[in-house]
């Protein structure tokens, strides 16, 4: 198998995603066929050849630092699952 | 002709000379909504008071003689696009009563430009999808064939466009999500120039591939929305100073000065339909009858386009999704008080199984000991593909292919198989790796009656070029004129 269950689980974890037990074969299966797949890029040459990151060649887009309209603290907390006292509630982290 | 089915000129007229009000034809096609809707499910909200109020404010504009090209015209709004007040869920769990406390930059020009929004459109969950069967919320279906897809991943846009639940719409396009499902469901649909249309608001999937583009009833409505939504925004760093042309000002230029590339490669590539390859070269024959020249160019590349964006788009998209922790907003999973179980159980209730597809594929792909493998090596397989377009572009002006290797599929066909699906992106994908614009104009129809799209691609910001040779073609063709019989 071109990715294993154990490493399926540990890229999951990587990205804080809890996937079921029923599901890691699934996706070790369907992310293997696809990675089998990408492995066709092997047979392009690409000694020597720069990498794209965007199409358009872009510079640094620089603006000058001044204070402009920002959302109020109210709008920016509307949409919280939990909040309290104009702050976002968490689980707490440390014991 | 019921007004629902008026195209956005025709109606920008009736609307000028004072024949009917913008109330009047919004009530129209809300009307039409609550008709069809219940077959077509291509809206995950409408928005009917917000859009009667938007209505009134427009006549009254108009009354006043302050109107644009698009003042009073209902239009629909792909759901990933923030929309200030309107609850947008990217047709996911995750952001499913998530209402945005500002609009998106298009909006902001839609909404200075007198435009009426009806609601936002369905879609696959973040864009992730060739059929929009992967949205969290609701299944949209075919207007020309009930029992198909209509295309993905702005196939909301594309099925209300088609069934004149709105007179235009805005789509994202990242592989071909605008320019695929306006080809099934046979409307136009253009993806513009990486950078020519601000992506501030926009919900990002994979920042480098995406852009918000316009999909219409026909290609003078597409460049009318286009004009309104393109242009610099100090707001997107990624967007480009230049000026914006009038697009519709290019349309009555003729072909004769043109010349269409048509790629060798494409040809001979694996799975395309016999009727599509018909319908593309009769296309084809239609634009050299019209005066253009044809030439044939080489895409050598082009092959490789989706497995290469196979790894950056995930890629792209583990990175961007990993903001939905359910913290400062969308759902949280309130099973547990343990703040790092909390973000992977939010993630793992929020998401669809696409979407965790591709999350786990892209960190997979940036993951120590896999980068230089595979992320490295697609962004560099880009950069050849780039430099076939740019040698293609030097012997032409535009380039012809079909949108979809086949008309749309039925639904279900293709859900159990991802590969596959991803494969029926091929012609559609290049263009994003590129960064240059490409649309899908209707060129015909299968044996099942079911729409077939020709896609014309074109230089990077000459998205005048496009638009030109679509309405020429369109103009000699009959093809838009048919209406599904929903």
């Amino acid at each position: 198998m071109k990715i294993t269950k154990e490493e399926v689980l540990h890229v999951a974890n990587l990205a804080h995603l809890h996937i079921d037990e029923s599901s890691i074969e699934m996706f070790a299966g369907q992310i293997g066929t696809i990675l089998e797949y990408i492995d066709t890029l092997n047979r392009v040459d690409t000694k020597g050849v720069p990498p794209t990151t965007h199409a358009i060649s872009l510079t640094n887009a620089f603006r000058e630092d001044r204070e402009k309209e920002h959302l109020d603290r109210e709008s920016a907390l509307a949409n919280a699952p939990e909040q309290e006292d104009g702050n976002f509630i968490v689980p707490k982290v440390i014991g | 002709m019921e007004l629902y089915e008026l195209s956005i000129q025709t109606a920008h007229k009736l609307l000028k000379q004072k024949k009917i009000s913008s109330l009047e034809l919004t009530r129209a096609v809300l009307e039409r909504i609550q008709s069809v809707e219940p077959k077509v499910q291509a809206y995950i909200t409408v928005a009917a008071d917000a859009a009667m109020e938007q209505a009134e404010f427009a006549d009254q504009a108009i009354s006043r003689g302050n109107m644009t090209g698009l003042t009073g015209i209902p239009l629909a709004i792909k759901d990933l696009i923030c929309t200030r007040g309107l609850r947008t869920t990217c047709a996911s769990k995750i952001l499913e009563n998530f209402i945005p406390p500002y609009d998106a930059t298009v909006i902001e020009k839609l909404k200075e430009a007198g435009a009426v929004i009806v609601g936002k459109a369905n879609m696959d969950e973040f864009a992730m999808g060739s059929s929009t069967e992967n949205s969290g919320i609701q299944l949209t279906r075919n207007p020309w064939d009930l029992k198909r897809i209509p295309g993905g991943s702005s196939g909301g846009s594309a099925a209300a466009v088609a069934a004149g639940m709105c007179l235009g719409a805005l789509g994202s396009d990242t592989g071909g999500s605008i320019r695929q499902p306006a080809s099934h469901c046979g409307v136009v649909g253009m993806k513009p120039t990486y950078g020519r249309v601000s992506r501030y608001g926009l919900v990002a999937f994979a920042s480098s591939l995406d852009q918000i583009g316009p999909m219409a009833k026909d290609v003078t409505d597409c460049a009318v929305l286009m004009k309104t939504i393109a242009g610099y925004d100090e707001k997107d760093s990624t967007s480009v100073p230049l000026e914006v042309p009038d697009y519709t000002d290019f349309l009555k230029n003729g072909l004769k000065k043109i010349t269409v590339g048509i790629p060798k490669e494409y040809h001979a590539a694996e799975g395309i339909d016999p009727e599509v390859a018909a319908a593309v070269k009769n296309a084809v024959g239609v634009i050299e009858n019209l005066g253009a020249e044809c030439v044939e160019v080489s895409l050598p590349h082009t092959k490789h386009c989706v497995a290469v964006y196979y790894v950056i788009a995930p890629s792209e998209a583990g990175s961007n999704l990993a903001r939905y922790d359910g913290v400062r907003y969308g759902s949280r999973n309130k099973d547990t008080r343990n703040l790092i179980e909390m973000y992977r159980n939010t993630r793992a209730r929020g998401f669809g199984m696409e979407v965790q597809r591709r999350i786990i594929l892209g960190t997979y792909a940036l993951s120590a000991g896999y980068y230089d493998a595979y992320y490295k090596k697609a962004s560099q397989v880009r950069t050849l593909i780039l430099e076939d377009f740019k040698k293609a572009f030097e012997t032409c002006d535009v380039i012809l292919s079909p949108v979809a290797p086949t008309p749309a599929f039925t639904i279900g066909e293709m859900i159990e198989d991802p590969l596959t699906m991803y494969l029926s992106d091929i012609f559609t994908i290049s263009a994003n790796l590129a960064g240059i614009p490409g649309i899908s104009v209707p060129c015909g129809f299968s044996s099942d009656g079911l729409p077939i799209g020709l896609q014309i691609m074109g230089k990077h910001f000459n998205e005048e070029t496009i638009f030109q040779t679509a309405y020429n073609f369109e103009q000699a063709t009959d093809f838009h004129k048919k209406k599904p019989g929903l």
